[in-house]
C-alpha cells in the first residue's frame, strides 16, 4: 500500500493513545496509479458519547467501530448480512454493521456491545442470562446475540420459547446449537422483569437432554 | 471484503440526488437500505465510481394510502410498511409477504422500494409489485414518468430504470372488497432466499356451499425470471369452491406450465417446479376455505 505526497498522515486518540493513519491509497482506474482516498469526517454518538472519526465513504460501519473507534466488541463474520456477528443498535433498533457505511450512520445513535452492560460494569439482563444459562461456548456470535435480543425484548417482554427461536433466527451460532441461547432469551426476559432471580447469579441449569443436544 | 474505493456523496433533497444521477448516473449506485446492495459490494461485483447516498433526503419517506393504491416512498424500511396499520388493511398482501422478507433485523433497514428496484427474482416485493398491478414512479431531473409492474421487470436484476433516474415511489394496487389473498414461500433456512413462493389474489362470491369463484391471480418467486402473473382465472372462474378439489389437476398444469425454474446446488428445477404446484394448491384451498382475509399468513 503507497501512499502519495498529499496523503496527509492524521493524528488521533482512541482510548487514550495516539494513533497515527495515513489515508490509504486507492488507484486511478484510468492509469493505475496510486491516489489518496477523499475522507469523510463522521461524527456518531456511540454507548452515549460523542465520537468522530474521519474514514473514506467505503468504511463499514462494522470497521469504523472496531478500527476507527477501538470498540472491538462488534464482530465481523461473513460480511454480507447472513450470520449476524456485527449487529449493533441503530437508534435503538439492531441493523447489521456489515450492511452499513460508517457515513451513513452520521448523526444517529449507535449502541454496541460495550454499551450494554452498566456504566459501572455490571451485566445488562441479556449479558446475564446468557452466562447463567451457558449461552456461549466459543462467544464468536455473542454480541450480535445480546444487541438483537435486547432490543427484540423492548418490543415484546414475555416471549415464549418459540418466539425466542424466531427472534434468533436472524443470527448463527456454530458452537451452541442455540438451545441454551433461547433458553437464555427467556431468562432475560425475566430478568428484565424482576421475576425469579437465580439463588447466587452463577446458577447454571440443568444439563440439555440428549434430544435437545442433537437439535 | 471490503467495497472497492467509491466518491460517496450523501446529497441533502431531491434536486441535488438527481443533479448527481445527471452527472454520474452510468458509473453511480444509489443506497437507501443497502442490504442487497452493500453485500454486492463488499463482494465486489459491483465496483461503481459514485454512490449516491440517499438516505438523508426528505420526503421519501411516506406509506400512503388512497382508494386505488398504497404509495411506498423510497425511504419506507420493510419493518415500517409491515407495521403499518393503514397499509395493511387496504392491501393484505404487503403485510403477508413482508413477513417472509429475510428477518427482522434486515427488514429494519432493507426498503421496499429498493427491493423492487433490485429486481430479484427471487424477491418477495417485486412478485407483490406485479400480482397487485402495481407500478413505479420514477424521477429524472429532466422530468417524472410511471412505468407499470408489467414494464418494470426486464430480466433477472435488470429493471427498467435508466441510469439518471430515481425509483421515488412504489405503487400498489388495492383489489375489490370480497378479494382473499395470501403468500407462501418454501426455503431451506428460515429467512433464506426461497426455493419457490407464491402470491395469490382470489375473488370470491357468496354463495350457497362456500361461494363461487369469480377470479384468481398468481405470481410467483424464485420460479420465474420476472415475476409476470399467472391468471389462473379461466381454470377456475365460475366454479364453486365446493368443486376446487375436480380442479386440481387443471390448476396443476397451468402453474407447472407458467414457471421456468432453474435448478442449482440448492434444489433441481423439478423441484422447483413441483414446489410452486403444491404452494398454489395448498394456498388457493385454504384462501377459499378462509373466513376472513387476516386469517391467511
Amino acid at each position: 500500500m503507497s501512499s502519495t505526497p498529499d496523503a496527509q498522515p492524521e493524528a488521533r486518540t482512541v482510548r487514550g493513545t495516539v494513533v497515527t493513519t495515513v489515508p490509504r491509497a486507492s488507484f486511478d482506474p484510468a492509469d493505475g496509479s496510486a491516489r489518496p482516498e477523499e475522507l469523510i469526517d463522521v461524527y456518531l454518538r456511540v454507548n452515549g458519547a460523542e465520537r468522530h472519526a474521519r474514514v473514506p465513504g467505503r468504511r463499514l460501519l462494522s470497521d469504523a467501530l472496531r478500527h476507527d473507534l477501538g470498540l472491538t466488541g462488534t464482530h465481523v463474520g461473513c460480511e454480507h448480512g447472513v450470520c449476524g456477528a456485527c449487529t449493533v443498535l441503530l437508534d435503538g433498533q439492531p441493523v447489521r454493521a456489515c450492511l452499513m457505511f460508517a457515513a451513513t450512520a452520521q448523526g444517529h445513535e449507535i449502541t454496541t456491545v460495550e454499551g450494554l452492560s452498566t456504566p459501572d460494569g455490571e451485566l445488562g439482563p441479556v449479558q446475564q442470562a446468557f452466562v447463567e444459562c451457558h449461552g456461549l461456548q466459543c462467544g464468536f456470535c455473542t454480541p450480535g446475540f445480546l444487541t438483537t435480543i435486547t432490543a427484540y425484548l423492548d418490543e415484546n417482554p414475555d416471549p415464549t420459547p418459540e418466539e425466542a427461536r424466531e427472534a434468533i433466527a436472524g443470527n448463527l451460532c456454530r458452537c451452541t446449537g442455540y438451545q441454551n441461547i433461547v433458553k437464555a432469551v427467556c431468562r432475560a426476559a425475566e430478568l428484565r422483569r424482576g421475576d425469579d432471580p437465580a439463588p447466587d447469579g452463577t446458577q447454571t441449569p440443568p444439563a440439555p437432554t440428549q434430544e435437545e443436544e442433537q437439535r | 471484503m471490503k467495497p472497492a474505493p467509491f466518491t460517496y456523496h450523501a446529497p441533502a433533497d431531491l434536486d441535488q440526488t438527481l443533479a448527481l444521477l445527471a452527472e454520474y448516473g452510468p458509473v453511480a449506485k444509489v443506497l437507501a437500505g443497502g442490504q442487497s446492495l452493500v453485500p454486492v459490494l463488499n463482494m465486489r461485483l459491483a465496483n461503481p465510481a459514485h454512490l449516491i447516498d440517499i438516505n438523508n433526503v426528505p420526503g421519501l419517506d411516506a406509506v400512503v394510502t388512497d382508494d386505488d393504491t398504497v404509495r411506498v416512498g423510497a425511504l419506507v424500511r420493510h419493518a415500517h410498511l409491515l407495521s403499518h396499520s393503514a397499509a395493511r388493511t387496504a392491501q393484505p398482501l404487503l403485510r403477508q409477504a413482508l413477513q417472509w422478507v429475510a428477518h427482522p433485523v434486515i427488514r429494519n433497514r432493507g426498503t421496499t422500494l429498493g427491493s423492487i428496484v433490485h429486481a430479484d427474482p427471487s424477491g418477495e416485493m417485486p412478485a407483490v409489485l406485479a400480482l397487485t398491478d402495481g407500478r413505479v414512479r420514477l424521477r429524472s431531473a429532466g422530468g417524472a414518468r410511471e412505468v407499470p409492474a408489467a414494464e418494470f421487470f426486464v430480466g433477472p436484476m435488470e429493471s427498467a430504470i435508466a441510469d439518471d433516474e430515481l425509483a421515488v415511489e412504489a405503487v400498489f394496487g388495492r383489489f375489490p372488497a370480497g378479494t382473499r389473498t395470501g403468500f407462501t414461500e418454501t426455503a431451506r433456512r428460515h429467512g433464506d432466499y426461497a426455493l419457490a413462493g407464491v402470491a395469490l389474489a382470489v375473488g370470491l362470491d357468496d354463495g350457497p356451499d362456500g361461494g363461487t369463484m369469480t377470479s384468481a391471480r398468481a405470481s410467483f418467486v424464485s420460479v420465474t425470471d420476472v415475476p409476470d402473473v399467472l391468471d389462473l382465472t379461466p381454470v377456475v372462474g365460475g366454479a364453486a369452491v365446493a368443486d376446487l378439489a375436480d380442479l386440481a389437476d387443471a390448476v396443476s398444469e397451468a402453474v407447472a406450465t407458467h414457471v421456468d425454474p432453474v435448478g442449482d446446488i440448492h434444489a433441481s428445477a423439478d423441484y422447483r417446479r413441483h414446489l410452486a404446484v403444491v404452494q398454489t394448491q395448498r394456498l388457493l384451498s385454504t384462501l377459499v376455505g378462509a373466513t376472513a382475509e387476516e386469517e391467511i399468513a
